[in-house]
């Protein structure tokens, strides 16, 4: 966000802090990531298994195949490598 | 004495619970998740009966905790449903994290609370410092004195927090009301029905095709907006309240308001009280009002939202009064009740009476006529210059030395 963004006021503000849906994709919520799983195109079987377990909604699909990662919004927990029966998702240090 | 008034009720010899437990059956909400603690256990018992019996459609989740309790009331009221709960002291405590989440995500729960004393020492007994301990949580608290009370305001409790949009809780003092059976008037199920009228929430998670977010994190930019919100949303309810209070009335004929006056047209000395000791309390007046003492008696309803103003100005002109608080803070100081009092009362500039604080009932310990009867005797001295105004809390009926 802006520094020079107008934030609205508690008037204007809906109560209870609701906000709308999927705001996620406005904002790169994954750069604190220490480690990154890296995707095999060759290992990969489209099982789906990553794309069921990601909680971040972070493994790309297209067509029923798994296409890559959302290094954006992905935080590194590991969940994909550990459930991929294939091998297809290591876990490698991000370089800074 | 309940005397019948409204021209389609009955009248029943019920307790505290059952009275909560009949309202809640004829409210009917969509989702009641509960756990039992004494002296509350009945009314959840009661109702889930009730679910068991066919006679209410509501969906009944027996809970591990009552942290759970509120958790899964939360969730059903996320979800679009009215959900309710009740409890006390302990249980009550277990909730105290789910209570402010509540508030914030601005839920319309009500919750059937039994005042009961804290732990330790274990004490299953009527006191207030359960809830006066959340009287921050952002709650709309409504005391009770009797049955018939407790099931009025559960029935005017709905429609409050879901208007205000703020969770809400009617309780009722541990034992003294919740188990003691008082002659009180039920109205038909179709006309409770009527005016409790149906949930419409804004929005709901349910609501698959308006889908939102609820319960994200906020930072130092935008947390103080949302809990100012919160705030504001407890003075907008005082009109709230007095508009159902309103309706209320219209409807079935009891008349409700901030708080109840008794006497205090004339009063030169005065109690202001919550809960069941109010009864001993009038009962004492009316004997000294024999005698020619003018005493008089408030009894607040709506501790959340506190009726500043409104109580500054019926108390401008007593020349004593004494706050009774059936809960300490142990601050060092004075007791949440009076506390509030006396600082409406200097915030609109009434500083003529002399006040006192006393802490009483602690863990259901007795509080009768003569112990209320001394009150108003010490501030009849005060009143007539014979006897100085404690500048710290007193106790009744305590052994201290």
């Amino acid at each position: 966000m802006k520094n020079e963004e107008k934030k609205p006021t508690a008037a204007e503000l809906p109560a209870g802090g609701i906000v709308e849906a999927g705001t996620a994709a406005q904002f790169k919520t994954g750069p604190w990531r220490s480690i990154k799983p890296v995707w095999s195109k060759e290992k990969c079987k489209a099982c789906m298994i990553c794309w069921i377990y990601c909680p971040d909604a972070s493994i790309q699909v297209a067509d029923g195949k798994v296409t890559g990662i959302d290094y954006d919004h992905c935080k590194g927990c590991g969940i994909c490598s550990k459930e991929c029966k294939f091998g297809a998702i290591t876990m490698e240090a991000e370089k800074k | 004495m309940v005397k019948p008034i409204f021209s389609k009720g009955k009248i029943v010899a019920k307790t505290g619970n059952e009275m909560m437990a009949e309202a809640m059956r004829q409210i009917a909400p969509d989702v009641v998740a509960a756990y039992p603690i004494t002296p509350a256990t009945e009314i959840v018992q009661i109702f889930s009966q009730f679910v068991a019996d066919g006679k209410v459609p509501t969906e009944f989740v027996a809970v591990e905790s009552e942290h759970s309790a509120m958790s899964a009331t939360i969730a059903a009221s996320v979800a679009g449903a009215r959900a309710m709960t009740g409890t006390s002291s302990q249980g009550f405590a277990l909730m105290w994290e789910m209570l402010y989440i509540a508030a914030g995500l601005r839920l319309p729960i009500v919750m059937a609370e039994v005042n009961r004393a804290l732990s330790a020492p274990i004490n299953i007994h009527g006191d207030q410092s359960d809830t006066m301990g959340a009287r921050d949580a952002g709650w709309i608290q409504i005391y009770s004195e009797d049955p018939q009370e407790a099931y009025d305001n559960m029935i005017q409790s709905v429609r409050i927090a879901e208007t205000a949009k703020l969770p809400t809780m009617v309780t009722t003092d541990g034992f003294i009301i919740s188990h003691c059976m008082a002659a009180a008037e039920v109205y038909p199920d179709e006309d409770v029905k009527e005016f409790v009228g149906t949930y419409k929430p804004e929005r709901y998670l349910l609501d698959y095709k308006r889908p939102f977010t609820l319960g994200s994190i906020e930072m130092q930019d935008y947390y103080f907006e949302h809990r100012y919100q919160l705030a504001q949303a407890q003075r907008d309810a005082k009109k709230i309240i007095l508009d159902v209070a309103k309706d209320f009335k219209n409807k079935f004929g009891r008349e409700y308001g901030f708080y109840e006056k008794y006497k205090m047209d004339d009063a030169e000395v005065a109690i202001v009280t919550i809960g069941s000791a109010a009864g001993t309390t009038k009962a004492v007046i009316n004997e000294l009002r024999e005698k020619g003492i003018k005493a008089g008696l408030i009894k607040i309803r709506i501790f959340r939202p506190f009726p500043a103003d409104e109580i500054a100005k019926d108390l401008a002109n007593v020349k004593a009064l004494a706050v009774l608080d059936r809960a300490d803070s142990c601050s060092g100081t004075f007791a949440p009740v009076y506390s509030d009092v006396v600082a409406a009362m200097y915030a609109n500039g009434v500083t003529g009476p002399k006040t006192e604080n006393y802490v009483y009932g602690l863990g259901g310990r007795e509080i009768d006529m003569t112990h209320i009867a001394d009150v108003f005797k010490h501030l009849d001295e005060v009143a007539k210059g014979k006897a100085q105004a404690s500048k710290t809390v007193e106790y009744i009926n305590v052994r201290i030395k």
